[in-house]
């Protein structure tokens, strides 16, 4: 697929879109909400056979953000999914371990630091945070605080 | 730990403090075939990205550098290149030219190295140490290049922050002429060694549909026959200006990712002797104002794979949000299709084939399903491992 043809493509993914930006050729963001979260990212593994590059949580304040990278690289487009999730007292979503095995290690990493929790994962165990961490507290939100004593 | 299999967590030594990536690996073994493995990582867990966070722009590539000592000029260039993208940033040409010399030289000795600790690890003891003293030349370029054998802190937004000092190609060409005829003679005693071929070949196999669901980058995708390179893909500083090939394997076992290895060493000698030759005049770096609220990623393929760096502007002096990835992230977890299955005195190698950082396989012991009685340390596998090897050599 040339970059007209992957747009053309991805246009599929409209209907469940919120937001579709493209600052330059090869880097589109697509923006959408978290229950639609898991189809378009087996529409982009499978369908369009990009790469899975890593996942970004950030905390917004109001609501989570996570945006999932893929590369397609036979243009050197990097697709990203940003993920809203409204919810900021309990963030779920579903998970995409199943589909994409690469991505078990960057959700528990996301569990571990921003608290976020991923249905369907098949091992959400600790993988940054040491075992005698306390529960509820998580390092990379925005309101935790660096002089924190744990 | 997977609570399965009821064992108490054995570890092999404590925490090595002075090597990245520190992990333990615990493997399940039946007789002498690994059933399972399991992977437990962070324990130098430094937060870079949330000490990104109160940095200011300009003094996050300094940071990023210190992720990794090997990668320590491919960090920092994607992080750069994502703020260069945000702020509508062009470096001056010269700068690219610069920054495509240090990367390559940065390949050219990182490679090396893994190839030596290859051969140490199947114990040839003879690959190690002529390995290691064909690197040492590279190291001391980029020491008169940058200043430092490691952690560069060359590149910064909107260029580079020191230039090639002058006269330096007279002393590049002698030495890159220098480790293409070391490199290549031993790239041949290693392709026609009957013994690496029986060692190495079929061994640790990550198959292609197992290297995409992974997501593995580097050479670790291209031996699986992935042909994935963001220098070519996505290209940044000079690689689209220069003519280079990228190099590719089919069979995913350890032998492919050696020859992958080698081979690239020679397609970086020859992307810094066209760099230098083209290398144009001017200045090497142009004058950044302020950095503009955005978000844009930032790329670069480091010796292990990709780099990836996502950045996030406010508007403000600091990122608000900085999240890099290093190859090794997505690499290392491939084990759990290219271990299980194996015997015990491949895994090692198996381990070591990713390219990770070598504390990781020091972290390794075997452990009986039933007892939880250690059977294997790092040592004892060190040397079953190079046990092999001997037999091999003797039955041929």
């Amino acid at each position: 697929m040339n970059p007209q043809e992957l747009v053309e493509k991805l246009n599929i993914l409209k209907p469940r879109l919120t937001g579709f930006e493209q600052p330059l050729e090869n880097r589109i963001y697509l923006h959408c909400e978290s229950e639609n979260c898991f189809e378009i990212n087996k529409f982009l593994f499978q369908d369009i056979g990009s790469r899975f590059v890593i996942a970004t949580a950030i905390d917004c304040e109001q609501y989570f953000e996570i945006l999932y990278h893929y590369s397609y690289d036979q243009t050197g487009c990097v697709i990203n999914l940003k993920c809203f999730i409204r919810d900021h007292e309990r963030p779920q979503v579903e998970s995409i371990t199943p589909l994409v095995p690469g991505a078990e290690w960057i959700e528990r990493e996301m569990h571990d630091l921003e608290g976020i929790d991923f249905k369907n994962h098949p091992c959400l165990e600790r993988l940054i945070l040491a075992d005698d961490w306390p529960e509820g507290e998580y390092p990379m939100r925005k309101d935790w605080n660096n002089e924190k004593e744990i | 730990m997977k609570k399965k299999f009821k064992l108490p967590i054995l570890a092999t030594g404590p925490v090595h403090p002075l090597q990245e990536e520190m992990e333990f690996f615990q493997l399940y073994v039946d007789g002498e075939t690994v059933v399972d493995i399991d992977v437990r990582l962070s324990y130098n867990h430094r937060g870079i990205e949330k000490i990104s966070e109160s940095l200011q722009f300009d003094q996050v590539p300094f940071l990023v550098s210190r992720i990794c000592g090997i990668c320590s000029a491919s960090h920092p260039l994607a992080y750069v290149q994502a703020v260069e993208e945000i702020a509508g940033i062009i470096p001056p040409e010269r700068a690219l030219y610069v920054r495509t010399i240090i990367n390559e030289l940065e390949r050219i000795h990182s490679h090396i190295l893994w190839v030596g600790l290859a051969g140490h690890f199947i114990g040839y003891e003879t690959v190690f140490m002529w390995a290691w003293k064909y690197r040492e030349p590279v190291l001391d370029m980029l020491e008169k290049i940058t200043g430092n054998r490691n952690n560069y802190g060359n590149v910064k937004i909107g260029g580079c922050r020191e230039d090639l000092p002058e006269g330096i190609e007279e002393e590049i060409y002698p030495i890159l002429d220098q480790i293409e005829k070391k490199m290549d003679m031993l790239t041949k005693a290693v392709l026609d060694d009957p013994i690496l071929h029986a060692r190495l070949k079929g061994v640790g196999v990550l198959k292609k549909e197992d290297a995409v669901n992974y997501a593995v980058t580097g050479p670790t995708a291209r031996a699986s026959g992935i042909p994935i390179d963001v220098r070519r893909d996505d290209p940044y500083a000079a690689y689209d200006l220069v003519d280079w090939n990228v190099c590719v394997q089919e069979e995913g076992d350890v032998f492919a990712k050696v020859v992958v290895r080698l081979l690239e060493v020679f397609e970086a000698i020859k992307i810094i002797r066209q760099a230098l030759a083209k290398l144009p005049k001017g200045p090497i770096t142009t004058e950044v104002k302020e950095i503009p609220p955005g978000e844009a990623i930032g790329r670069a393929e480091a010796p292990r794979g990709e780099t990836f760096h996502y950045v996030r502007s406010e508007g403000g002096n600091t990122p608000a949000r900085h999240k890099a990835r290093a190859p090794s992230y997505v690499n290392v977890p491939s084990f759990k299709a290219s271990c299980i299955g194996e015997k015990i005195s491949d895994v090692l190698i198996t381990l070591a084939a990713v390219d990770p950082c070598y504390s990781c396989t020091e972290r390794l012991g075997v452990v009986a399903p039933r007892s939880g009685k250690v059977i294997y340390d790092f040592d004892m596998l060190l040397q079953l491992s190079r046990e092999k090897t001997t037999r091999i050599r003797k039955g041929l």
